[in-house]
């Protein structure tokens, strides 16, 4: 497969559970109390409700690709070189979606599509940092 | 019905396409003395301005190079539909008496930006901001890509196909073949569109728009003062504006854009169906961007943009003349776009376009679409 992009991630305050998670190879999403309910991305409040009551747990790290493009181009520093690249956007199953990279699959839309099961892996950054990205899973074959 | 208020002016900057011995300003400026010029009106009548795309405080730039003091001003910042929701905000200060004659101008030289070495426009850079914390550091910084993403969903969800996105890219095209002042005028087929070099998958080339430099302004003004200058009126008879989110990956539905609620908000307000639409003007960033815009404010049904556009039907000659001055795809497209949809709207409705001219065009819609199908402004025209 071919090397991912390798961005640099300069981890803001209110998602540092995150990103202190991912390094240690876990995936971990932001909760509100109040509601309740997941959310994404991490922020200071829950976009739903206003709660503060917020906490960090545990997720599946499991989803489904709710949609992708493939990079032919790309004008950002670091990532010029790394076309055809994929960046996808995956639905949680706890709900949240996010943005991604996904990998393990050719930069090929008769490769890809939306709905297929996804999960969390992570591609290591220069820094020691671990980004998590996302790879097809086979239904039923993975703990 | 009507707002009260209308577009007594509209003008571009006396060279657009490639001008790079012109600053920004310099363009907003040629647009805002033409478009006053066309209104019969002087500076010295402005008493409100709208802008946005240029510095950290907008309208004091803008104001200062054109050496007016207006006494109300906004700097609303939506993307490219920004200009359309300028109108909007100028009928209710004109409505609230907090000013009587608004200038909205709109200047980018973001082709000749490039050789220069200047940034487009201000950008924050913060890797703390959401785009930078979670969107950029996977690729997605920018419109393609997100504009992608949106178009992948629908084309999964609804069947909607590449040729049917580069129908739009050829009908725009041929009317940009009938505008001098067009920046690709030369015909090209749906075979082209599909042929042209990837940008971003589901996007060819030919699925996105210009990079250019270009300005523009319009003059907006009561009806009651309009009538008076003793010009064609056009009166907006409704507007709306709405937004959903910032992040591509927050947008809650990826294939309904803000356009929806905008749309049902202008036409209500102006009182008249889809149907009576004579002429329409739809932002068009990408072929997408348009197709799912014209199911938003109701043209077709959810899903139905792809059949709708087919058979050249936003062409010349077509049963639903749509970019009559060749859009963002061929015309023009400086980064921003909503105020040439607002100047085309107005020419077409005065029967000023000569080749292009819609025949008996007497009602015009103009959709703008901002950042990343964030924000849409939608303003219903008509001659009166």
């Amino acid at each position: 497969m071919r090397p991912l992009p390798t961005p640099h991630v300069s981890p803001a305050p209110v998602a540092a559970p995150f990103w202190d998670a991912a390094a240690r190879g876990e995936f971990v999403l932001p909760f509100c109390d109040a509601c309740p309910g997941f959310f994404f991305y991490p922020r200071v409040i829950c976009p739903r409700c206003g709660s503060r009551e917020i906490e960090w747990r545990p997720a599946s790290g499991r989803g489904r690709l709710h949609t992708f493009c493939i990079h032919h181009q790309s004008a950002l520093p670091g990532f010029r070189d790394a076309v055809p690249f994929v960046s996808a956007i995956v639905e949680l199953e706890e709900g949240p979606r996010l943005m991604t990279f996904l990998t393990d699959v050719e930069p090929d839309p008769a490769a890809i599509s939306c709905e297929m099961p996804v999960e969390v892996a992570f591609t290591e950054l220069d820094d020691g940092q671990r980004l998590p990205v996302f790879r097809p899973r086979q239904l039923g074959g993975t703990p | 019905m009507s707002t009260g208020v209308a577009i007594v002016g509209v003008g571009e900057a006396d060279e657009i396409g490639v001008v790079p011995d012109k600053s920004a300003l310099d363009l907003h400026a040629e647009g805002a003395i033409n478009a006053l010029g066309d209104a019969g009106l002087e500076l010295g009548d402005v008493d409100a301005l709208f802008t946005c795309g240029v510095d950290f405080t907008p309208t004091l730039l803008v104001g200062d190079y054109l050496g007016i003091k207006p006494r109300y001003s906004s700097s609303d910042s939506i993307g490219g539909s920004s200009f359309v929701a300028h109108v909007h905000e100028a009928i209710m200060a004109i409505d609230a008496g907090a000013c009587e004659v608004a200038l909205i101008t709109h200047g980018e030289t973001r082709r000749s930006n490039r050789k220069r070495g200047v940034p487009p426009r201000p950008t924050h850079d913060d890797p703390w901001m959401p785009d930078g914390q979670w969107e950029r550091i996977y690729g997605v910084a920018s419109p393609p890509a997100a504009y992608a993403l949106a178009a992948t969903r629908h084309m999964h969800e609804y069947g909607t196909t590449s040729e049917q996105l580069a129908e739009i890219a050829v009908a725009t095209r041929n009317w940009a073949a009938l505008n001098p002042r067009a920046f690709h005028r030369e015909p090209i087929t749906i075979d082209d569109v599909l042929a042209s070099p990837w940008m971003v998958y589901p996007f060819h080339l030919l699925d996105c728009c210009l990079v250019t430099d270009a300005g523009g302004a319009v003059v907006v003004t009561s009806v009651e003062r309009a009538r008076r200058l003793g010009r064609p009126v056009v009166e907006v008879l409704g507007s709306g504006v709405a937004q959903s989110h910032y992040a591509i990956s927050q947008m809650p539905d990826l294939t309904e854009s803000p356009a929806r609620i905008s749309g049902d908000v202008a036409f209500a307000q102006a009182g008249v169906s889809r149907d009576d639409v004579d002429v329409a003007q739809i932002y068009d960033s990408f072929t997408y961007t348009v197709l799912v815009e014209l199911e938003d404010l109701g043209f077709c049904a959810k899903g139905e943009g792809g059949d709708f556009v087919s058979g050249q039907r936003t062409a010349p000659g077509g049963d639903f003349p749509m970019n009559t001055s060749g859009g963002g795809l061929s015309y023009t497209h400086p980064g921003m776009f909503g105020i040439f949809l607002l100047i085309e709207a107005v020419r077409q409705l005065r029967g000023e376009c000569e080749e292009r001219q819609v025949a008996d065009a007497e009602l015009a819609v103009v959709s703008g679409m901002g950042h990343y199908l964030s924000s849409a402004a939608t303003a219903v025209l008509a001659r009166t």
